[in-house]
């Protein structure tokens, strides 16, 4: 059964929901393809990997729900959800992780809540902080930044990667991962962490090679990418702008905050906002319209919180990225947000406003 | 059914207490990180509870309602003592293993429900039994999710037997497979409330099922309707 929406004629575009997931993916291609050339072809195997089980899973539970298979499977939402996950995890992870997470996220997080439409958390990110917490040794295997790299990797090298644990020559994930002097290269993140623990100032600490200019070198480009893929994605009215601009506001203003009270400690706000995953939980995972917020200005507030949740627990948290962790802990806070920022309804007043008036009333 | 049936059906089942009155939750979920754990800790609180529902039964016509509380919490801390003490000299390693979970078992819902609910107003040898039973159905579901979370977690079932029944039983572990990365979360806390909660959706399941080959589907009235719009608008 195909349920048609039909609403008024100023509505120009009628999408259902299988384009519009689709259209996020389009939208993802640009930082997928910077994420190829940077770290390798491991974001696209373990696509394939999870793409695969997250459907299998979907039609699986959904069977045996007694749903209508074929129209949950073209939702594309389940394809998205191996997409967030499987750019979230790094390149030279084992493909059990990838398939565990997959089975999670569709199996516990989306489907026993009753499917898409009903999950209060992200199905992606609650698979991606799962695996973190369970695995922490293999999702932390993230590859050096192409330019760094003593090795070429070819397509086949990233697959035998994922699959073996070895690339085609034997070279094992240890190796490929350190540099000549055989230290292994940390992310920028996980890099400044450590430095600034071991007494080295921020400014100190971004001189490594594995920056440029103060930034993460391939992340910046990363993140440019999506944010690319980002406002495409708003020019095309898939996503409202409010929650992306809630995250980079807030990260913005507090990273900001602290970078001028100290900025031999904190880092500049710039480096915050193009770390990690910060342009794709902004605009990609922050952005599910399931379990994000759904007022504009609960919106505002659920990006807000997010950007500040991120700051601080990369600046203080025992994690180097924060991305996934600070979704999670606002999309608890969704009933409430959106409990108290109700729009008011045409033609009523605000309650504020109604209060305020049943007191002149009074007097 | 007699009453000894009925208990039994009760505490195994209809009315387990973790799976269905969710009473003792606090150790439930905290120590079955293996079978071990969670039939040394199901033990004690049996213990507790057939000591506990015996002494219970046999002073409730003298105990006045206004203070029954405390003398049941003072009776039940009595025999956690004991039962703590007991564990301390024969199996001190599992008493070290389960650590705060035992003294904790005074407060253990579970139990004073029992003394509340059923002991206090029924004759002791019914008490003693309903004792026996609320104890096994919650040994049970304790061995249940630690079999679970040992399996996912560490790959193996039984390890640590020797804790519990000495020496002899390290011949009991089971490695179902050999695993160089634990799955943490089936051990985290996190893995326990997933777990308890998928046993929890399976006894529903499972009683659904029971129920609906039980009891007869009953012949119910059938109801007739006239239908006054459509078909017949569409015959004129």
């Amino acid at each position: 059964m195909m349920l048609s929406l039909s609403s008024s004629p100023h509505l120009k575009r009628q999408r259902n929901t299988g384009q519009v997931m689709r259209l996020v993916m389009y939208a993802a291609i640009p930082g997928l393809i910077a994420q190829t050339w940077f770290f390798g072809f491991g974001a696209l195997v373990h696509f394939a990997v999870a793409a695969a089980t997250c459907i299998a899973t979907e039609a699986l539970i959904v069977e045996l729900r007694k749903r209508d298979v074929e129209r949950t499977i073209k939702d594309s939402s389940a394809l998205l959800t191996a997409l967030l996950l499987a750019v979230s995890i790094p390149p030279y992870a084992p493909w059990w992780l990838t398939v565990i997470g997959s089975v999670f996220a569709i199996a516990i997080v989306k489907q026993l809540y009753g499917g898409l439409g009903n999950n209060p958390f992200n199905p992606a990110m609650a698979a991606y902080v799962m695996l973190l917490i369970s695995f922490p040794v293999q999702m932390t295997n993230w590859a050096p930044v192409a330019s760094l790299s003593q090795y070429e990797e070819s397509a086949l090298d990233s697959a035998s990667i994922v699959f073996t644990g070895y690339n085609v020559e034997g070279y094992s994930i240890e190796q490929l991962r350190s540099d000549v002097d055989g230290h292994t290269m940390a992310t920028p993140l996980d890099h400044l962490k450590t430095a600034l623990t071991t007494g080295e100032t921020s400014e100190e600490a971004l001189q490594a090679p594995i920056y440029s200019n103060g930034l993460g070198q391939g992340w910046f480009w990363i993140n440019m990418a999506y944010l690319f893929g980002g406002l495409l994605l708003l020019r095309l009215k898939v996503i409202n702008w409010h929650i992306p601009v809630g995250v980079i506001v807030g990260t913005f203003a507090i990273s900001g905050f602290f970078h001028l009270i100290d900025g031999s400690v904190y880092a500049s706000p710039l480096f915050h906002l193009f770390s990690g995953g910060l342009m794709f939980g902004a605009f990609f995972i922050a952005t599910d319209p399931v379990s994000a917020s759904t007022t504009d200005k609960g919106r505002l507030l659920f990006g807000a919180g997010i950007g500040l949740w991120i700051y601080i627990i990369r600046t203080w948290g025992g994690y180097p990225d924060a991305v996934a962790f600070a979704v999670l802990i606002m999309n608890m806070g969704v009933p409430l947000i959106d409990y108290y920022t109700r729009p008011r309804t045409y033609g009523h007043r605000s309650e504020h406003k109604s209060a305020i008036k049943r007191a002149e009333d009074r007097d | 059914m007699n009453e000894y049936q009925e208990l039994t059906w009760q505490g195994l089942w209809k009315n387990n207490p973790a799976l269905v009155q969710l009473l003792g939750l606090c150790p439930l979920l905290a120590v079955t990180a293996t079978v071990v754990n969670g039939l040394g800790l199901g033990i004690a609180t049996t213990l507790v509870l057939i000591g506990s529902n015996c002494t219970v039964s046999l002073v409730r016509n003298w105990v006045p309602k206004e203070i029954r509380i405390p003398i049941f919490v003072m009776v039940i801390a009595a025999f956690v003592t004991i039962v703590q003490l007991l564990m301390n000299a024969f199996t001190f390693k599992l008493y070290e293993a389960l650590g705060i979970f035992i003294p904790l078992i005074v407060t253990n819902c579970a139990i004073i429900g029992r003394a509340e609910a059923y002991a206090s107003k029924n004759p002791v040898k019914f008490a003693a039994f309903d004792g026996v039973m609320m104890g096994v159905g919650f040994t049970l579901v304790l061995m249940i999710l630690g079999a679970m979370r040992e399996l996912l977690g560490y790959g193996t079932l039984f390890s640590g037997a020797e804790l519990l029944l000495g020496d002899w039983a390290t011949v009991l572990k089971i490695t179902v497979f050999e695993t160089d990365s634990q799955f943490l979360l089936a051990i985290l806390p996190p893995g326990a409330f997933l777990g308890m909660g998928l046993l929890i959706a399976l006894k529903n399941a499972l009683n659904d099922r029971v129920e609906a080959m039980v009891v007869k589907p009953q012949e119910g009235k059938v109801v007739t309707r006239a239908r006054v719009t459509g078909d017949t608008a569409a015959d004129s």
